[in-house]
């Protein structure tokens, strides 16, 4: 028997210069938060280049969906295709130290990914300017685009986004979005939970509303999950 | 029939109304009996008189804040490797039952060796192992308080109760090197040996030994049903915030 | 791993990191011990071994919730944990760091202390020996605590509860190295059993930490 996450097996350990031509195929996911599942049926196909933006209610599940994704946490069911090393994960918390500098906070994501371009990072993310500046006199908008140059230094093909546009100026965003457009041109994806427009036409929206797991109806005894 | 079939809620708690009041009246049985035997009906130790009837409540107690962990420790070996709640459930039921069957044997232990030692306490090596596990027993129910998702919560202390079995088993053997120590060898199980423990002692001290194996059966089962039911309660809250 | 390292010594170093606090504890414990018990040298010697472990153990404590804590906050942990390094490895180096940051100062300043407290002669060289083979231990045993609490707010005073336990062997093997070396016993079988401690925590705590930090994130 073929089992049954075989195309996790297959792709796991391809690095993206060399499998570009790799699709992101999530199908029929569920994710559980607390114990209790809040999404399930999630299946979307991302190609290399395309990018998706997940919409949906607070606390529809699109932070677990992502975690989820990432590895963080396993899923309820369903297969991911690709293994959580090829993916790379950005949340509301950034990561960064405040004692340390701008270019200190990339250099060491960039030397535990093994990989440079810290200075290509700072210029895409206009930071070169603040490189010796310590984090923590960073206004919150210099920060998340910190935490986002971040993103460029992991050398992975699968960005997953959630919220990455709080605290942005207009401006921050429109750069932002292009920076997304540079990371899709190469071949790579983008996942971004998001509310706001970030003016990227070309990306398909995925809304999860439709995937709120239903609450099954109560049996009168207690199954193994207590719920 | 699979014996994992007791371990799914339902079935656990349906078994488990119908066990309980024989355990129950069996732990009551055994218990009177025993005690009441062992209080009343032995004769004194011609050197210990009768302080050495505390004997019964002492012996028992040691033995079961010891056995406790152990049942803790394959509850939750069956809980990390096939994740049946029911397991964690029994694990985190069974620790304060252990401590204070730890805190008893202690106090008991105290009242035996002020007039046999004459001191209270004594940094004798059983009585520290002692002492380090009811720290022990404390840091576990501490763990299960402070994590506020609960099967976070039964990892954690699974891990821990792994853990600290090891570091107990050690902190034994570091106290004896550390200390040579005042308290006897146990006796129980030599019988047929030199200096055994007398037979008018030896079969009220079964009897309650039984006693307070079904005592810590009873109260598991007590408590587990308790847990099970705040499980099952939390979880339908957590349902109805989600509908 | 040397880049974690790293960033985990400069971050240490730097304003606010807490550098220098369990030596000044370790310090304040060795100067208050004789206000407490008496300035008579016969009483200080024979409490001395066993002051100066308690007093690194506690040192030890101080900055252990700080492990792990102050990157599961940031979202750092998260991140580490979908790097490319194995999590045990994280485990492993930070561990490592927090010794370097704590074990080791106290293992160095340890023999200034004990002149205030008056170890006998030959009680300094394996008092040196014994916190080298035995603080390791602590930052190990430490770090696991501080990964079974990190989601737990305001976790130090139940990472003390939870490690303090876990110390005691270490403790007894190593205050019995110091107590024999003062007095010039043998202390083969103690450091023995002390380095035997340390040998298998480092071996094998960081896994059972990894897995709390995974629980913990999930």
């Amino acid at each position: 028997m073929v089992p049954q996450d075989f195309h996790g097996v297959f792709s796991r350990g391809m690095a993206w210069d060399r499998a570009g031509a790799m699709d992101l195929v999530v199908d029929t996911l569920a994710v559980a938060r607390g114990g209790l599942t809040v999404l399930e049926g999630v299946s979307f196909t991302l190609a290399p280049g395309q990018a998706l933006v997940l919409r949906g209610p607070n606390g529809v599940g699109k932070t677990t969906l992502l975690r989820t994704l990432a590895g963080l946490q396993p899923a309820v069911s369903g297969t991911i295709s690709v293994p959580p090393e090829s993916l790379t994960y950005a949340a509301h918390a950034d990561g960064l130290k405040a004692v340390l500098t701008v270019e200190e906070n990339l250099q060491f994501w960039a030397a535990i990914h093994g990989v440079g371009g810290v200075a290509d990072a700072m210029a895409q993310m206009n930071l070169s300017d603040l490189r010796a500046r310590r984090a923590a006199n960073l206004s919150a908008g210099q920060k998340r685009r910190l935490g986002l140059a971040r993103l460029l230094v992991t050398g992975r093909a699968i960005w997953v986004l959630d919220e990455p546009t709080v605290s942005l100026d207009a401006a921050s965003v429109a750069l932002f979005a292009g920076v997304v457009r540079a990371h899709l041109a190469g071949g790579g994806m983008v996942l971004i939970a998001t509310h706001i427009d970030l003016g990227l036409d070309e990306a398909q929206v995925l809304d999860l509303t439709p995937f709120k797991a239903r609450v099954a109806a109560l049996s009168d005894g207690f199954d193994e999950a207590f719920a | 029939m699979s014996v994992w079939e007791y371990a799914n809620p339902k079935r656990f708690m349906q078994v488990s109304r119908r066990v309980l009041p024989l355990v129950v009246g069996l732990t009551v049985v055994s218990l009177v009996t025993g005690l009441v035997w062992g209080f009343f009906f032995t004769p004194d130790d011609f050197r210990q008189g009768s302080t050495v009837k505390i004997i019964f409540l002492h012996v028992p107690t040691a033995m079961m804040a010891i056995n406790a962990w152990v049942m803790m420790l394959v509850a939750s070996l069956i809980w990390l490797i096939r994740r049946h709640h029911v397991s964690a459930l029994a694990a985190k039921a069974a620790a304060p039952v252990g401590l204070t069957f730890t805190l008893i044997a202690l106090l008991t232990g105290a009242f035996w060796g002020q007039p046999m030692w004459g001191t209270w306490w004594a940094w004798d090596p059983r009585l520290t192992a002692f002492l380090i596990l009811a720290l022990f027993y404390l840091g576990y129910i501490a763990l299960w308080q402070a994590v506020e998702d609960p099967d976070t919560a039964a990892d954690l202390t699974a891990v821990l109760c792994m853990v600290g079995s090891v570091f107990a088993v050690l902190s034994r053997y570091a106290v004896k090197f550390w200390n040579q120590g005042l308290h006897q060898d146990s006796t129980i199980l030599k019988v047929g040996e030199k200096d055994p423990i007398d037979v008018a002692y030896y079969v009220p001290l079964v009897v309650c030994i039984v006693g307070f194996v079904l005592l810590f059966v009873a109260l598991v089962l007590m408590r587990t049903r308790t847990e099970i039911r705040a499980r099952r309660l939390s979880a339908l809250l957590a349902r109805e915030r989600l509908a | 791993m040397m880049a974690l390292l790293l960033r985990d010594l400069r971050l240490a170093f730097r304003a606010g990191g807490g550098f220098g606090l369990g030596l000044a504890f370790f310090l304040l414990v060795a100067v208050l011990v004789p206000l407490g018990v008496g300035p008579e040298p016969a009483t200080l010697a024979k409490i001395a071994p066993g002051i100066l472990w308690v007093g690194a153990l506690l040192a030890c404590l101080l900055s252990l919730d700080r492990i792990f804590a102050l990157d599961f906050e940031d979202g750092s942990l998260d991140l580490l944990a979908t790097s490319p390094i194995p999590l045990e490895g994280v485990v492993a180096v930070k561990a490592f760091a927090h010794w370097l940051v704590t074990g080791l100062p106290l293992t160095v300043a340890a023999p200034v202390l004990g002149v205030l407290l008056n170890l006998a002669g030959q009680g300094y060289l394996w008092l040196v020996v014994s916190l080298a083979a035995g603080t390791p231990a602590l930052s190990v045993i430490g770090a696991f605590g501080a990964a079974l609490t990190v989601g737990v707010k305001r976790g130090g005073l139940l990472v003390s509860l939870l490690v303090l336990p876990l110390y005691v062997p270490t403790l007894i093997f190593g205050a019995e190295v110091v107590k024999r070396g003062a007095t010039g016993a043998e202390v083969q079988v103690p450091l023995l059993l002390l380095a035997g401690i340390t040998a298998g925590a480092v071996a094998f705590l960081p896994f059972a930490a990894a897995a709390a930090l995974r629980v913990n994130l999930r």
